[in-house]
């Protein structure tokens, strides 16, 4: 490239020359020619990360989220085995296409309604399709097995014979939610998680109260996040400074003191927390055993959100003190000391001296601890008892127990647009560049 | 410990039958009711045909189920799941038809069909043990020994904490019978709203004493340290704690609830007809009522009642262990599961939001 800048010295000269390498290419042009090759270059380099983050993080996460509005459960089976996918509901759902929604569920819906039923017994799907209308309203898998069990008896007219079959058919929310899961995308997981459904008349409103849960335990989640990260702040930075300001043959021994724990397994450490503070445990036994309790008054620690905070707070608490670590080992103590000769009090000199440099790292740390208390499910599960639960032991429950996987999705897309909401609000206040990682 | 098995399985079966090579994989449930299959179906089964058992252990079978026959990338052959699952499994095209004609009949010649307990056998599914869930107590922390599912209700005479599993099922029936409501009534009265209502307003009054647990292996422990009184528990951790480990537990029958452990095979299993070999072989006579040896889990056959024996120390006879004994089943409730399938999502719902509040 320099041997190609041989005629600069004549260009510069004259700013109407066009400046040109030594193959007569004018001299812009091969710069941007040069440059596109080295980040062609470097763009092969990261390929393979890039292809890593795709298959196996963008992927399956995209794949888990579109789960959360789709879900064709009502309109196609799949054999498995074959991967032969079959429509099913046809003409059900011709029928909401030609009535609108608020039109009299006439014979004709019968009709098609019967007309179904003998393709889900043929096809076996009946406990598919009713479960997708499950979902929202209880028992009607039954309603479709039941029906579809007798749906060669069925025979004109048929709004009667399907009634007869069990009355029901007859409820207008039923056909509403049909309407809505007639198309394979819906809204209405984002719906039921945050505890709202449609009505017969396809208006949304809340659930009844006693089966609201969701709304709460997002918030639950964000305040005990909150908490913990707080906590977590005030036990790690006077630990960070000790560590930071201790020469390094004894700070190296205390930080191993930090990082064992931290390599130690989750559920070891869970259980550790359990055998200290459950009723019969180590710490209320001694308290009995030094009178400060009675034996009938035993604390309860664990199986509540106390139980919950303090395991995720020891838990999370190397999380905090590595970055604040990191930014306070390199802070020169002839600040401080400059301030204090300059005639600070300590508590100046630390506020206005020291604070504002060690800064970054409280935003690092509060940001690593903050995201994982949000997703954590583990530590809730084993020592939240009934009120330390937290969102994603929800999530947990909806992929694991009741295998609704579009609301699990949901609910785990809402907390995802939660946290980088937060994450987007934190960058316009403190600013992203302002975070030190170590 | 798994080359010395196929080592003996070969010696035993005389002819090198595993020259084939053969594998199969079974999920089960983990502990000491993976031990008692293996000891009581994988190893014989090997013996037997040469095939190679891989046994994997997992804790809701239903998810990796699900997760890899929608990938269209199947490892398990067989898994060993809870009743709701099962249905919902096979429901979802999920699970391959067993043909039930493939059973062996029983000993003395009854049809498979008949010889399985009500329920037992289903499209995609042939259950092989019958537990239970049941209520147990740490005869060290009571007084007077608790003897009918009201006590467990009953804070004031039995003072103490009590674990319960954190979740609708089962609780909630429970809950009915020590209100009063007899078994055979249970689901009816939980098909109402007053009947929710009327389940909720009995947890409510023990609810500031309940320790929830979420894994089988909880409760014996939660009794053990004194953590709690009283506990719902599943009934073959508890004969295990009490039996081979020797504690202080004891087992209350009544107001228990019964329940089925199947045997599925999942869309797409990569060893099918080895699978469903493995089914016939495992759930016949003989084999169900040996795996009633290694764990007090009954027998889902008729026939093999009759040949449970004593337990592996050789001295604690198994059939008063056995959910299904006669004695057991004064006041015993049949999980629904049609109920479950249809009100799972509904009942759950309202549980969670009772516990969160």
């Amino acid at each position: 490239m320099t041997d190609g800048l041989a005629n600069q010295g004549t260009g510069n000269a004259s700013n109407e020359l066009l400046l040109t390498t030594v193959d007569g290419k004018p001299l812009k042009e091969a710069l941007i020619h040069a440059e596109a090759r080295a980040k062609r270059r470097a763009f092969f380099l990261v390929l393979p990360l890039l292809l890593f983050i795709l298959i196996t993080f963008v992927a399956p996460i995209g794949q888990m989220l579109h789960r959360s509005v789709h879900n064709d459960g009502f309109i196609v089976t799949e054999d498995f085995g074959t991967g032969v996918r079959t429509p099913i509901m046809v003409n059900l759902t011709e029928w909401f296409n030609e009535n609108p929604p608020g039109s009299e569920i006439d014979e004709s819906a019968y009709a098609a309604l019967a007309a179904d039923m003998v393709v889900l017994k043929k096809e076996r799907a009946a406990g598919q399709a009713g479960t997708r209308i499950n979902y929202e309203i209880s028992g009607s898998r039954s309603l479709f097995t039941k029906t579809a069990r007798n749906a060669d008896k069925l025979a004109p007219p048929y709004k009667e014979a399907i009634i007869a079959i069990d009355p029901d058919w007859e409820n207008p929310e039923l056909w509403t939610v049909m309407r809505s899961a007639s198309s394979a995308y819906t809204a209405t997981f984002y719906l039921a998680a945050i505890d709202m459904t449609r009505n017969a008349n396809g208006d949304i409103e809340m659930v009844n109260e006693n089966r609201q849960v969701y709304v709460k335990l997002f918030q639950r989640t964000l305040i005990l996040s909150l908490v913990i990260t707080f906590l977590t702040f005030v036990l790690a930075y006077p630990v960070a400074h000790l560590l930071a300001t201790l020469p390094l043959r004894y700070s190296n021994l205390l930080m191993i003191l930090v990082l064992l724990p931290f390599w130690t397994s989750l559920l070891v450490r869970t259980t550790s927390w359990m055998i200290l503070l459950q009723s019969q445990g180590v710490l209320n036994d001694a308290m009995v055993g030094l009178g400060i309790l009675d034996d009938e008054n035993r604390i309860q620690m664990m199986y509540n959100q106390a139980g919950t905070v303090i395991a995720m707070t020891h838990i999370l608490l190397p999380f905090m003190i590595l970055p604040l670590y990191s930014v306070m080992r390199p802070i020169n103590p002839s600040y401080v000391r400059a301030a204090r000769s300059l005639g600070a009090t300590s508590w100046t000199a630390f506020r206005r001296i020291y604070f504002p440099q060690t800064v970054p790292g409280i935003g690092a740390g509060a940001l690593l601890v903050f995201i994982l208390a949000v997703g954590y499910y583990i530590t809730p599960a084993l020592v939240g008892g009934a009120d330390g639960q937290l969102i994603s032991n929800l999530i947990a429950f909806h992929m694991q127990k009741s295998l609704n996987w579009s609301l699990a999705a949901a609910l785990a897309a809402l907390l995802l647009g939660g946290i980088l909401i937060l994450y987007w609000l934190y960058d316009r206040l403190i600013g992203i560049d302002n975070l030190k990682l170590g | 410990m798994k080359i010395k098995t196929a080592l003996m399985a070969t010696a035993l079966s005389g002819i090198a039958f595993s020259a084939t090579a053969q594998e199969l994989t079974v999920m089960s449930w983990g502990g000491a009711y993976t031990k008692s299959q293996v000891e009581a179906y994988h190893k014989p089964f090997t013996a037997t045909t040469g095939i190679k058992i891989n046994s994997v252990d997992a804790d809701n079978l239903a998810t990796p189920i699900k997760a890899q026959v929608e990938a269209g990338n199947v490892t398990i052959d067989v898994a060993d799941v809870e009743f709701s699952d099962a249905v919902r499994l096979c429901d979802e095209g999920l699970l391959e038809p067993i043909d039930l004609s493939m059973l062996p009949a029983a000993p003395d010649g009854t049809p498979a069909t008949d010889d399985f307990i009500e329920g037992a056998l289903q499209d995609c599914a042939v259950a092989n043990i019958v537990w239970s869930t049941v209520f147990a107590y740490n005869s060290n922390s009571v007084p007077t020994a608790p003897t009918t599912i009201a006590d467990f209700f009953d804070t004031e005479k039995f003072p103490g904490k009590r674990g319960l599993r954190k979740s609708a099922k089962a609780t909630l029936e429970m809950a009915l019978m020590a209100d009063g409501v007899p078994a055979s009534e249970v689901y009816s009265v939980l098909d109402t709203d007053e009947g929710v209502d009327r389940a909720f307003a009995k947890l409510d009054s023990i609810k500031s004493d309940i320790v929830w647990w979420e894994a089988g292996a909880q409760p014996p422990q939660l009794l053990a340290d004194g953590e709690v009184t009283m506990s719902t528990a599943y009934n073959g951790r508890i004969f295990n704690a009490a039996i081979a480990e020797k504690q202080p537990l004891v087992v209350v029958w009544d107001g228990q609830i019964l329940d089925f452990d199947l045997f599925v095979v999942p869309k797409g299993a990569p060893n099918k007809e080895a699978a469903m070999q493995f089914i016939a072989f495992s759930t016949d006579t003989q084999r169900l009522a040996d795996q009633a040896s290694w764990i007090s889990y009954g027998p889902a056959r008729k026939s093999s009642g009759a040949l449970v024996g004593t337990y592996s120390d050789g001295v604690t006879e198994m059939a008063t262990h056995m959910p299904t004994a006669a004695e057991n089943l004064g006041n015993a409730l049949v999980n629904n599961f049609e109920f479950w399938v249809d009100k799972d999502a509904e009942l759950n719902e309202r549980f969670n939001a009772w516990l969160a509040n």
